[in-house]
């Protein structure tokens, strides 16, 4: 390149504090357009706060933003969208209720009239929209119908159409299987050509590395690095996120297999699970892959006794049992970390000390009375064992970051000591740090003797973890794999069955 | 399990009709019980009394469309009436300016209501409990607690006989139930209320002002409960102090009954409608049947839930199929 670019979006000097914290301290950067810029940091590194500021959610202290060239302030979310700034969010803000054409017009809908909406015009616009992107989603469709996949890319289709000169992405792919993470990809790209100047927000770095021109590192507020992707390694990248060497993505203590804890024999039910066998051990973690949508959350809540079975029959320690409740499950010794942490895991606006506690209330309770110096001290004890970084156990744990929240969960689970721990994507949305000391502690329980499920969507993680690997397509168990084994091709070709 | 496609349509069906085939068996019922039942005197007599719960509760299907509630409709009505008719006779300024008083009053309560659900950050349910309370003190402290009578016939024309044999409260409701359909099917304003209700950070995020629109459905609803209650006064030939007690709990049976969901985002006007002649249809229909009237309520209560239950049954029945949508 010979001439000197504008950059669409130059930030100068940004500073924005939140009571007690400096979420993010004289940030000084440039995104161009026909280019994908990463940015990268931990949870709580101020990359959402800075995303935030550039949409006008939430108002700077001080500093100054540039677009193409021109001062400007952007005091609200409407403003920019009328500069072309456009956010996707983590959590897809999309009306489930209202169909695919209102959510993409929806605040600046066709009139008909001055006061109709005309909707003949609102869905031609927005099926037009869809067809260019070679989004194959109908605009009447309610969203409600669509998945997961499908919402996203409604959701750019619905950015696009506001004539976006910058769209920021935060953690697209966290619910994608591989197949529609690469129909993203392609429209990220597609994008990029048109000129389009994109902000990529990813905890996953081979994807960072596979599509980003330049990657900013923040960390604690600061932008610690931008540069060419091409001059730096994810293993640099990693050190300038956390500020310190990780030894090793996903330390791995080789396991003691024991006898047999759980086995399930030929699970049934609906369509999701037709046919699945499996058995724990003791001491061992068993990754569980698939693409989402295969079943393996299925069969994790059927062994939790969190749905019903159809058929099959599952035996714990040598017995058969019937779950028909998660109660029953619990009373075995049978935990789940569920996939949602939000809506399933967490009782978001209580205190940690409530949510790591809720387990052991009744079992520490007498004559119908909580005994809540009993409960404080094992939560005091488990949220020191997890390194749970909490200012104090009264702290609502919504305002927890990803990674400690998963520790809460966990936490609650290890209060009632079980025998056999299944986790679900648990990981997702969680930083490099607190995913690597996940890790640490599932190892460190499979140690103890613990059997350990791991439902994951990311390859990496299931071959990082894994002392045995079953992959699930289309509601059965159709390769397992050990350690030694088990590659990301051969695990890939299995779940897509392209064998 | 039920198999195939062909079930599921069929389920699709149901759930979209439940309300009104509920109706039908109702009707039916009580046209094979009683024989008076299916004249055209009585179903007038339905259709009128009906009108009055279905006023508000078209009011108060806007107001939990977008997750809210309007609990002071009943108190807003006696409110109306009270000064409408008051002003109209004893205050001397014609019955016109006492029904536009009236009307006023209603704005004036839902004016109240959005103010303090959207500047003062009250939720619905406590702020219109608070107006519920306030309405109806100010109701018993300008009426002394006592009815206000001599109305003239311009005013009493609003509860009377009507165009074409049909009662003047019923032309009200066609048109106020036309009017709220248009609002919520075909206008911006109407798609905003069910986005609200849907998601009330990505509306304000799209860029809606969201909280002129539940300012708009507070006012409405406030104006629905007004109009039900100067009818009232208007069939009464009088004001009535204590008029409206539990018309709120109607109004929200006919909406529930009608699929609005409490938890917002989803319902209809015609939907409400069906459900508020559920509950005009039973209570005729009960009447004839010479059934108690205490026992009439714990009828009503029972249908009540079993038109819910069997909406939740049928709604299960139809998201099975789907799965669980994140895996």
């Amino acid at each position: 390149m010979t001439e000197i670019a504008i950059p669409r979006l130059k930030l100068e000097h940004i500073y924005k504090s939140f009571p007690g914290v400096q979420a993010v301290s004289d940030v000084s950067l440039n995104v161009y357009g026909h280019q994908i810029l990463a940015l990268v940091g931990e949870n709580g590194a101020g990359k959402s706060t800075l995303m935030n500021i550039v949409n006008g959610v939430v108002p700077l202290d001080s500093g100054k933003i540039y677009l193409d060239g021109q001062l400007v302030s952007i005091p609200s979310p409407r403003r920019a969208l009328e500069l072309g700034i456009t956010m996707i969010h983590q959590e897809l803000a999309l009306i489930p209720e209202l169909t695919v054409g209102q959510n993409i017009f929806l605040g600046r809908e066709p009139r008909r009239w001055g006061i109709g909406v005309d909707w003949k015009r609102l869905y031609a616009q927005a099926q037009r929209e869809l067809d260019r992107l070679g989004i194959e989603v109908s605009a009447q469709a309610t969203i409600a119908d669509l998945s997961i996949a499908q919402r996203q890319l409604v959701e750019i289709a619905k950015a696009l159409s506001y004539n976006a000169r910058l769209i920021a992405l935060d953690e697209p792919t966290s619910s994608l299987t591989s197949r529609e993470t690469d129909t993203l990809f392609r429209l990220v790209r597609s994008l990029r050509e048109e000129g389009v100047a994109l902000i990529y927000i990813s905890h996953r770095l081979e994807e960072v590395f596979e599509l980003a021109d330049r990657i900013a590192v923040m960390r604690d507020g600061h932008l610690v690095a931008v540069g060419n992707a091409s001059e730096f390694t994810p293993a640099e990248v990693v050190r300038l996120m956390v500020g310190r060497e990780l030894a090793e993505f996903f330390p791995k203590v080789p396991a003691k297999r024991g006898e047999p804890v759980l086995k399930a024999v030929n699970l049934k039910a609906g369509r999701e699970v037709r046919g699945v066998s499996l058995e724990l051990h003791r001491g061992e973690i068993v990754g569980l892959a698939g693409l989402v949508g295969s079943g393996r959350t299925n069969v994790a809540r059927l062994l939790f006794g969190a749905d019903r079975l159809e058929g099959g029959e599952i035996w714990f320690e040598g017995r058969q049992v019937h779950l028909r409740s998660p109660q029953d499950a619990i009373r075995l010794g049978i935990g789940l970390v569920p996939e949602d942490r939000k809506a399933q895991g967490l009782f978001a606006g209580q205190s940690v000390r409530y949510n790591a506690g809720a387990g052991l209330i009744q079992r520490l309770s007498r004559w119908g009375f909580i005994r809540f110096q009993a409960v404080n001290r094992i939560v005091r004890e488990l949220v020191e064992r997890l390194r749970v970084r909490t200012p104090h156990l009264n702290q609502k744990v919504r305002n927890l970051s990803g990674g400690n929240q998963q520790k809460v969960i966990i936490a609650r689970w290890l209060g009632l000591n079980p025998r056999v721990l299944i986790l679900d994507e648990p990981t997702r949305g969680v930083d490099v740090g607190a995913k690597a000391e996940i890790h640490a502690l599932m190892s460190e329980l499979a140690a103890q003797g613990m059997a350990i499920l791991m439902i994951s969507s990311e390859l990496p993680e299931i071959l990082g973890v894994s002392d045995r690997i079953l992959v699930m397509r289309e509601g059965r168990i159709v390769a397992e794999l050990s350690r030694e084994e088990a590659t990301q091709d051969r695990i890939m070709q299995a779940a897509t069955g392209q064998l | 399990m039920l198999n195939g496609n062909h079930s599921s349509s069929f389920i699709s069906f149901l759930r979209r009709t439940s309300t009104y085939l509920i109706l039908l068996v109702i009707l039916v019922w009580f046209a094979l019980l009683s024989p008076e039942f299916l004249t055209v005197g009585n179903l007038l007599t339905i259709a009128l009394q009906t009108s009055l719960v279905a006023l508000v509760a078209i009011g108060m299907t806007l107001t939990i469309i977008t997750g809210g509630i309007d609990l002071s409709v009943g108190s807003v009505a006696a409110l109306s009436g009270a000064l409408a008719a008051g002003l109209a006779t004893r205050g001397g300024l014609g019955t016109y300016p006492g029904l536009l008083i009236g009307l006023l009053t209603g704005l004036g309560m839902g004016f109240l209501n959005g103010a303090m659900i959207v500047w003062g950050r009250i939720p619905p349910f406590v702020a219109t409990l608070a107006s519920m309370a306030i309405a109806r003190g100010l109701t018993l402290v300008y009426t002394q607690g006592r009815p206000i009578a001599g109305l003239d016939k311009t005013f009493t024309f609003w509860g009377g006989q009507g165009a074409l044999g049909i009662p003047v409260p019923v032309w009200v409701l066609i048109v106020v139930a036309f009017l709220a359909y248009f609002l919520l099917k075909h206008t911006p304003l109407g798609l905003h209320i069910y986005a609200v209700g849907g998601g009330e950070e990505t509306t304000r995020l799209a860029g809606v002002n969201v909280g002129l629109v539940k300012f708009s459905v507070y006012l409405i609803s406030g104006l629905c409960a007004a109009l039900s209650g100067l009818i009232l006064t208007a069939r009464l030939w009088s004001a009535q102090p204590n008029i409206g007690v539990g018309l709120e709990l109607d109004a929200i049976a006919a909406a529930v009954l009608g699929g609005t969901s409490l938890a917002g985002g989803v319902g209809g006007i015609p939907g409400t409608l069906a459900g508020a002649f559920i509950i005009g249809v039973l209570s005729n229909g009960l009447n004839l049947l010479e059934m108690p009237s205490y026992n009439q309520q714990v009828v009503k209560g029972m249908v009540f839930i079993l038109a819910v239950m069997l909406d939740y049954f049928i709604k299960q029945r139809q998201a099975k199929p789907k799965g669980n949508p994140a895996d």
